[in-house]
């Protein structure tokens, strides 16, 4: 490329004019919100209906007037599945976007990337995944599920319908091997015992081997955590070998990622999980959700999943925050946060719980059938009683760490 | 007692899903000095072909068994006169472009059918050993690896096509000056591994299911398994097989499936530095 004294100094000053112009920020520009979910690559399966859910939420607030009288921009990046772009994207996102909020992360371990990231250029960070808890971070808003909410709901319900012994099974990450520990320990304390917990890389496919190690030791039940696409084999040929008409299943991970639609209903009826946010949940506020939901992507829309809820309530907080503290600035949003905000959402009532930062909120047991989840029992306002007991952000708000279960 | 039966099934089932997927690069290795990267991709096409198959209403074994192999087989020929057969002799520049096809391919069948996980449930149900139970599939997978290994002895010890590949392999120029068309041996010789890549792409997609990228999940294996078997296509492919897969499952059924794998490449690394022109470098040299 030729470049000329004058075509330079042209192209220079234009560039510098135009900087000029931009950095005073008007009152009605937009306010950035970015978006960093996977979108393709093995963990799509659960980014495309978190996006979706957050598109339907950000339009839902334009097409109220904006917050605090500006439009939303929602800026959307894909990771691809792939770590790096956590980091890239998080601080194009926080630099370059200068964005009000990042909602974003999947997996516990693209968490653990972008957290540190937006805590140092101080971007307000919402993870909106259930998860293994445990995170205490003035920064950062963790709107799903954890281990005390859940795990320690589904353990007695599972040990009572189908007995003491329980084989666990689960991804190879920081996810996998936490959870797995909440496992064990609700399962002692209500009598019962773990044989073994097997971790799996998430690009594993052959489960022969485990299969017949479960057979060996005889469990009453499984409890998978398994995570992603290609650990989807493991119902498959556990279901091959004739196990699902002999050994049941609990799962934390199960139908997040739609996996009782991709398999067949004979390779996982009759599993057990245990969610926040069941599409099928009777009440009006969810019935006129899912109904919008579908106006804008479509009535086959196959299912509104945990992930997608955990998304839309995490924005639906955050912008209540918003028009409480009458401002995007950082502090001010957290402080309204910290006073305990809460919405009528569509899967009940959702609170922030100020000193930890994660949420109140209901929880269900539900069981697959058919294609579809079929709520069984349901327990109002469940505390994150897990994270509650080593965090507390009001008393130690320079807190950050993410606290491990021991046993 | 039972308990070893099952075990012994599984570790046969691993040499034998170890064999399929590698024996089509074997051929294209072995026979034309190939190195071909878009390997899993053929694996890939296989699965997604009996996959759809199946799902227009196409017997599922016939989908699997004849549908797959000739599309992969079909891909592969046109692979070969489109790119492959500039290239012959040029090792780096084959591996490059394979490569970049093998990206493409994955972008194709990602923009085609979506990154998500696809499959079909494994026909056949279980099989009860003693106090254990197994998929009858598994059994099936062990008899199609046995199925067409002894067909590709039986192809390139008796028949006219077989000789002439070998021969054509060996010495292009003085087969072509005894009459024979190299190029027309090349190109069938390719989209017979490519056949038998999609045929193995089909057999473990109802146990592994479908995505874009599960190449990348087998590619490594089989290079570790061709390689480690050196020279000879079948008695190398068999020979590193067993070794990979019997040292892979016991791990794996031992502790868990990361040191299984870890076994298996440390078994491979070890087994190069002893023998580096593969196990038919050393033992079984007169095999094929």
């Amino acid at each position: 490329m030729n470049i000329h004294r004058r075509t330079f100094l042209k192209s220079t000053l234009a560039a510098a004019a135009a900087g000029a112009f931009s950095s005073a920020a008007h009152a009605d520009d937009p306010i950035g919100v970015a978006s960093i979910h996977d979108l393709s690559g093995g963990l799509d399966i659960y980014g495309k209906p978190m996006v979706d859910a957050l598109t339907l939420a950000v339009e839902e607030a334009n097409g109220s007037g904006g917050l605090l009288g500006r439009q939303i921009k929602l800026i959307e990046y894909d990771t691809q599945s792939n770590m790096q772009l956590y980091t890239q994207f998080a601080q194009q996102a926080a630099l370059k976007d200068k964005v009000a909020v990042v909602h974003g992360g999947i997996t516990s371990a693209s968490r653990e990337v972008i957290r540190p990231v937006l805590d140092r250029f101080k971007t307000l960070y919402f993870y909106n995944t259930q998860y293994e808890g445990g995170v205490c971070d003035r920064n950062n808003f963790d709107t799903g599920v954890t281990p005390a909410q859940t795990v320690e709901k589904l353990v007695p319900y599972a040990m009572k319908k189908w007995g003491k012994k329980v084989y666990v099974v689960a991804a190879d990450y920081n996810y996998g091997q936490i959870t797995s520990q909440w496992v064990k320990k609700y399962v002692l304390e209500n009598g019962g015992e773990v044989p073994s917990i097997d971790f799996f890389p998430l690009d594993v496919t052959n489960f022969g081997p485990t299969i017949s190690k479960i057979q060996a030791a005889k469990p009453d039940f499984v409890w998978s955590a398994l995570v992603g696409g290609a650990h989807i084999s493991f119902y498959r040929q556990w279901a091959a070998a004739g196990m699902r008409s002999s050994i049941p299943m609990a799962s934390t991970t199960f139908a997040v990622g739609n996996e009782h639609i991709v398999l067949s209903p004979e390779e996982c009826n009759g599993m057990l999980i245990c969610y926040n946010y069941f599409q099928d949940l009777k009440n009006p506020v969810n019935e006129a959700f899912v109904g919008k939901f579908h106006t804008r992507f479509g009535a086959d829309y196959p299912n509104i999943t945990e992930l997608a809820m955990g998304t839309y309530q995490g924005f639906r907080l955050w912008a209540e925050a918003v028009k409480k503290a009458g401002s995007i600035d950082r502090m001010k949003v957290i402080e309204a946060l910290e006073s305990g905000i809460s919405i009528d959402a569509p899967s009940g009532k959702v609170t922030i719980d100020p000193p930890t930062h994660h949420c109140i909120l209901d929880v269900h047991i539900a069981e697959v059938s058919d294609k579809k989840l079929k709520v069984l029992e349901d327990f109002a306002q469940q505390k994150p009683a897990d994270t509650a007991a080593v965090c507390n952000l009001i008393k130690n708000p320079n807190d950050n760490q993410q606290y491990v279960i021991k046993i | 007692m039972d308990l070893v039966a099952i075990l012994a099934i599984q570790v046969v089932y691993a040499i034998a899903s170890l064999a399929l997927i590698s024996v089509g690069l074997a051929i294209i290795f072995g026979m034309m000095r190939v190195i071909n990267l878009a390997h899993g991709e053929f694996l890939m096409l296989g699965g997604y072909a009996a996959i759809v198959a199946t799902s227009h209403g196409i017997n599922i074994w016939l989908s699997m068994l004849v549908v797959a192999p000739i599309v992969v087989g079909l891909i592969g020929v046109i692979v070969e006169r489109m790119i492959i057969r500039f290239l012959y002799g040029r090792m780096i520049d084959t591996m490059l472009a394979t490569w970049g096809l093998s990206l493409f391919l994955v972008g194709l069948t990602t923009a085609i059918f979506g990154n998500t996980t696809v499959g079909i449930s494994a026909p056949l149900g279980s099989l009860q050993i003693g106090a254990y139970r197994t998929s009858a599939y598994t059994l099936f997978v062990i008899a199609v690896a046995v199925v067409v290994l002894g067909a590709i002895f039986a192809a390139m010890r008796g028949t006219r096509f077989g000789l002439i590949a070998r021969g054509t392999m060996q010495n292009a120029n003085m087969a072509a000056a005894l009459g024979v068309n190299p190029p027309w041996v090349y190109a069938v010789t390719f989209g017979i591994g490519a056949a038998l890549s999609g045929l193995a792409g089909a057999v473990l997609a109802p146990v592994s299911g479908v995505f874009p990228t599960i190449g990348v999940a087998y590619v490594a294996k089989s290079f570790i398994t061709v390689i480690g078997g050196g020279a000879a296509i079948l008695s190398g492919t068999v020979s590193a097989s067993v070794l990979f897969g019997t040292i892979n499952q016991i791990a794996t059924f031992a502790t868990t499936p990361v040191f299984g794998e870890v076994a298996l490449l440390a078994a491979a690394i070890v087994l190069i530095r002893l023998l580096p022109q593969g196990i038919t470098g050393r033992f079984f040299r007169r095999g094929m």
